[in-house]
């Protein structure tokens, strides 16, 4: 059944995928992404990886579809006429198709015990997790402990990012320079969206803090939270115009935010090394080496929340002030 | 009692589901954007009501329960303002209703 519901989704992902490249307006293509990472995301949970699958809803589905729209406000609905090279396109995109099916014979068949990734290093995992970390969810286990470094690279990945796009989006004229009727005020004439945006907005908040915290229990983390944060945000610069949202979070805050994550990431690694461990060792955070694992994954995970957090804000706020 | 239970949940997930089939065949033949969204819209909330109703009396007094009553307020919430905000959007956008096309002497579009 699960088998046949899957097959079922990836039909419906190829068709989007399909119709996004057919299609010749910008914001229906962007639409059509959302669906597509739902989609994905409702595979991902289909093959049991919760976290994953909401990550792809909440970054995915969620916050890169306010982005493209950000982007999209600053250029055209329409995308311009295809260049004519056409035939070498098709070339490469037909080989590089043929390529990764011939790839698909070698890998193992669909939950076949043998396969690589149930026999190297997750048996590991699932085994010593309870000892040595003690909490139920052994992907946030994995990914904050056992592979720690990856994780900080992540961060930094999305520390770097964000700076990246500020530095491109940057010159935008600065929000206190316009004259008070040009300002952006959201939705503020449009009373049902205001209402109900202002009801949910806590209930979003709250439902972050759960994602963040509850990440050692169940599917979530920082990169979650840091995403529903951001959407709840971003959901009132819509309703009450982006000033009294830059009011809430000023820019500066945000910077200060994107900094802060991966330095708290980077300090409790430091951390071990100045109690007399390895770098990302949390064992030596605490008398007892799993309370100090748990309190690491908790600091590294409140890191990753407030970069993830500060960067997407300060991307939304960079386009928006570069359309004014 | 368990019966009675599977049969009640049965139906109304047989219903919900034909409820939002209906509003996906609406969306389809319906003529203009705004037909197209009540078709969508009303069915869509219908149909969420029925299959989340549903999925409660499989699920019985649970955790589950809880957070699928969560799921329904949000969507009872969400989905109506989001039709709203759209059509509100289309109408600002310039987009005039089948309708008043046709009384104008204009081909409908």
């Amino acid at each position: 059944m699960i088998v046949i519901f899957g097959i079922f989704l990836l039909t419906l992902l190829v068709i989007t995928a399909i119709a996004i490249v057919r299609t010749d307006n910008l914001f229906v293509a962007v639409m059509l992404m959302g669906i597509a990472s739902l989609l994905i995301a409702a595979n991902f949970f289909l093959l049991d990886a919760a976290d994953v699958a909401l990550t792809e809803a909440a970054v995915g589905a969620g916050i890169s579809t306010v982005l493209f729209l950000g982007a999209l406000a600053l250029t055209s609905e329409r995308e311009r006429s295809k260049s004519s090279n056409r035939l070498l396109s098709f070339t490469v995109v037909a080989a590089a198709a043929l390529i990764l099916i011939y790839a698909t014979f070698d890998k193992p068949r669909f939950g076949d015990p043998e396969a690589p990734a149930q026999t190297h290093v997750a048996p590991w995992y699932l085994e010593k997790t309870p000892e040595y970390i003690g909490i139920p969810n052994v992907v946030t286990a994995v990914l904050g402990s056992f592979r720690g470094y990856d994780t900080l690279g992540e961060v930094f990945v999305v520390f770097t990012a964000g700076i990246g796009v500020l530095f491109l989006l940057g010159g935008g004229k600065p929000a206190g320079t316009l004259p008070p009727e040009q300002e952006n005020e959201g939705l503020r004439h449009h009373l049902i969206p205001r209402v109900v945006g202002r009801v949910l907005i806590p209930f979003i908040l709250l439902f972050g803090l759960y994602v963040q915290f509850h990440g050692e229990y169940g599917p979530g983390g920082g990169f979650q939270a840091g995403a529903i944060f951001a959407a709840a945000i971003i959901l009132y610069a819509l309703v009450e115009g982006e000033q009294r949202a830059l009011s809430v979070l000023p820019e500066s805050v945000l910077l200060g935010m994107m900094a802060f994550g991966p330095l708290l990431y980077g300090a409790v690694g430091i951390a071990g090394i100045v109690l007399g461990g390895n770098f990302l060792d949390y064992s030596v955070l605490s008398s007892d080496p799993v309370k100090g694992q748990q309190l690491g994954i908790l600091l590294i995970e409140a890191g990753v929340g407030i970069s993830v957090t500060g960067v997407l804000l300060a991307v939304f706020h960079a386009f928006a002030a570069r359309g004014r | 009692m368990a019966t009675l239970l599977d049969t009640l949940s049965w139906v109304l997930l047989t219903l919900g589901g034909i409820s939002v089939l209906i509003g996906g065949i609406g969306a389809l033949r319906m003529p203009d954007l705004y037909t197209r969204m009540h078709a969508a819209s009303v069915t869509d909330s219908m149909g969420a009501i029925l299959v989340l109703i549903g999925i409660m009396l499989q699920a019985g007094w649970s955790l589950a329960t809880i957070k699928l009553v969560a799921i329904l307020l949000f969507l009872l919430l969400t989905s109506p303002t989001s039709s709203n905000a759209l059509a509100s959007a289309a109408l600002l956008a310039g987009t005039r209703p089948f309708a008043e096309t046709r009384q104008d002497g204009k081909a409908p579009e």
